[in-house]
């Protein structure tokens, strides 16, 4: 039984079509890249996945669950821009992902000294001890982002989605939060889709990598067909197909 | 170099700040003397000196008839009104405004209204507030919420929905109700934005509580100025004039500083 299961999903905005026919099964624990060309329904496809949006047809369920209406505690999310607030400071960004699930919104008495520990020890994680007290304006576009990451982490996500998270980031940044990716992926196992425009990026870090596009194309009507998933591509093991055959199918050692 | 890339260094900066107001005054004494060379009774452009001590005289001597120092009393009556409206414009377009910001049922139902309230003018309403409240303090209140919540509300409302929705969205991923978002997202978020407006609509405010007092009332600095114009007392005229602008000046320095001094996060990106 697969973690995420997406089922013969379509969606349209009024009378066009963005997705069509979208099936994919996921494990828990994979990392999933989604690539593809602008305007090529990635992004609705995370919005889905988020359930910002309800699909016009079709399921998309975590673990067996119903199909939520709405973004829940079961889903984390980092977007490019925007996904700490910036009223609150970098620690108080961090206990928010624990305090934001109360009534009032705030941690009380010990809660809150338990979970300012918590959060101390997620910075130090994330490697922000040193700018704890400051607010996000002030850091970097690597450390908000990494931040973000922390964020969405503290309130512990069943799945976790990055639309573009490392899109606004110079090169050299971006390699370091590959690594802080992978490491942080490494320690906590946890189940990933990632859009990304950078096709080696979807590749390095991703397990599999999603290609949307439109199998169908009208050149009178360029809007008259949606995409959907063209490619799946194991990208383990840099991409290098039936390296694990042998896990498989153990007694094809024996063949030759 | 082009002009706009000229800018004057600091001592001409704060002489180039001077600069207009002692244009004005300066203006104002010679035309104050050239007619009192003509007519030394001329009321209309009364001399420096006679302002200044027309004011010593209305900050300092109390009324002969009440015993109290009227000019006091004036400021208190307006100030008490004026902070009492604004307060209650600001409280309840701050409550409207993230109303129809954040819940699609609200700002369908409201945003028309309040959009088609802000277009009544105010100052046309004010027979119908009189006759409805009265002479006394509620009318003049009234009047001042009137004038400026409609637009207060709608520029809060705007700016509850330009919060960037990824923070609603994240603020949902992290498990945050309804409340919780209003309360410890969008809040927090508008209150700069809140005085920034109340800054904003001081102007207005103080147009209709001195357009409300002149019409009725027994007391308050609109009340006075309007009440001497009878004896073209100029000197007691511009002395109120002078004190309201000097008031109104310092309650917006004091907002000003609230903002910096209350939300360090606006400023800690520059």
């Amino acid at each position: 039984m697969s973690f995420v299961s997406v089922r013969d999903v379509f969606q349209s905005y009024g009378n066009r079509p963005i997705l069509e026919r979208v099936n994919v099964e996921v494990n828990e624990g994979e990392f999933i890249s989604i690539v593809g060309a602008s305007g090529c329904g990635k992004s609705t496809f995370l919005r889905m996945l988020l359930a910002e949006e309800r699909p016009t047809r079709g399921i998309i369920s975590i673990d067996g669950g119903e199909p939520a209406v709405e973004p829940g505690l079961e889903r984390g999310v980092v977007f490019q821009k925007y996904s700490v607030f910036p009223h609150l400071t970098v620690r108080q960004n961090i206990v928010a992902g624990e305090g934001f699930q109360t009534p009032s919104g705030r941690l009380r008495g010990s809660k809150r000294r338990e979970a300012l520990e918590r959060a101390d020890a997620m910075l130090d994680r994330i490697g922000l001890n040193h700018v704890a007290d400051q607010y996000p304006a002030s850091l970097s576009g690597g450390m908000q982002q990494r931040l973000a990451i922390g964020q969405a982490l503290t309130a512990k996500p069943r799945i976790l989605l990055l639309d573009e998270p490392f899109g606004a980031l110079d090169p050299g940044t971006r390699l370091s939060m590959h690594q802080f990716l992978t490491e942080l992926r490494a320690e906590t196992k946890m189940t990933v889709f990632m859009v990304t425009h950078d096709l080696e990026e979807g590749f390095k870090l991703g397990d599999r990598v999603l290609v949307f596009d439109k199998p169908r194309w009208d050149p009178h009507d360029p809007g008259a067909f949606g995409a959907t998933i063209t490619y799946d591509f194991d990208a383990r093991d840099r991409g290098i197909p039936f390296q694990r055959i042998l896990d498989l199918y153990p007694s094809l050692a024996h063949v030759s | 170099m082009r002009l706009i890339n000229r800018s004057p260094a600091r001592p001409l900066a704060v002489a180039l700040a001077a600069a207009p107001f002692v244009a004005v005054a300066i203006a104002y004494a010679i035309g104050s003397e050239i007619r009192l060379a003509a007519n030394p009774s001329d009321k209309l452009l009364p001399a420096p000196g006679t302002i200044l001590d027309t004011a010593i005289r209305l900050f300092t001597e109390p009324d002969r008839r009440s015993g109290e120092i009227l000019l006091w009393r004036d400021t208190a009556a307006s100030l008490i009104r004026l902070l009492g409206g604004v307060g209650i414009a600001a409280l309840t377009s701050l409550i409207i405004g993230m109303l129809i910001g954040l819940l699609p049922y609200a700002r369908r139902s409201l945003s028309g209204f309040v959009a088609v309230l802000s277009m009544v003018p105010p100052l046309a309403l004010l027979p119908i507030l009189f006759i409805v409240f009265g002479l006394g303090e509620t009318s003049k209140i009234v009047l001042i919420v009137i004038g400026i919540t409609p637009f207060m509300t709608r520029d809060l409302s705007q700016r509850v929905l330009d919060i960037p929705h990824e923070q609603i969205v994240k603020a949902q991923t992290l498990g945050a109700s309804t409340w919780v978002i209003a309360a410890r997202v969008a809040l927090p978020q508008i209150l700069p934005r809140l005085i920034a407006n109340v800054r904003l609509s001081l102007g207005s405010a103080w147009l209709f509580l001195i357009a409300a007092e002149a019409v009725a009332s027994d007391v308050g600095l609109g009340y006075r100025i309007f009440l001497v114009r009878r004896y073209l007392a100029m000197d007691v005229i511009l002395t109120y004039v002078i004190w309201i602008t000097l008031l109104a000046f310092i309650i917006d320095w004091a907002l000003r500083l609230l903002t910096r001094k209350a939300f360090p996060w606006m400023e800690a990106g520059l």
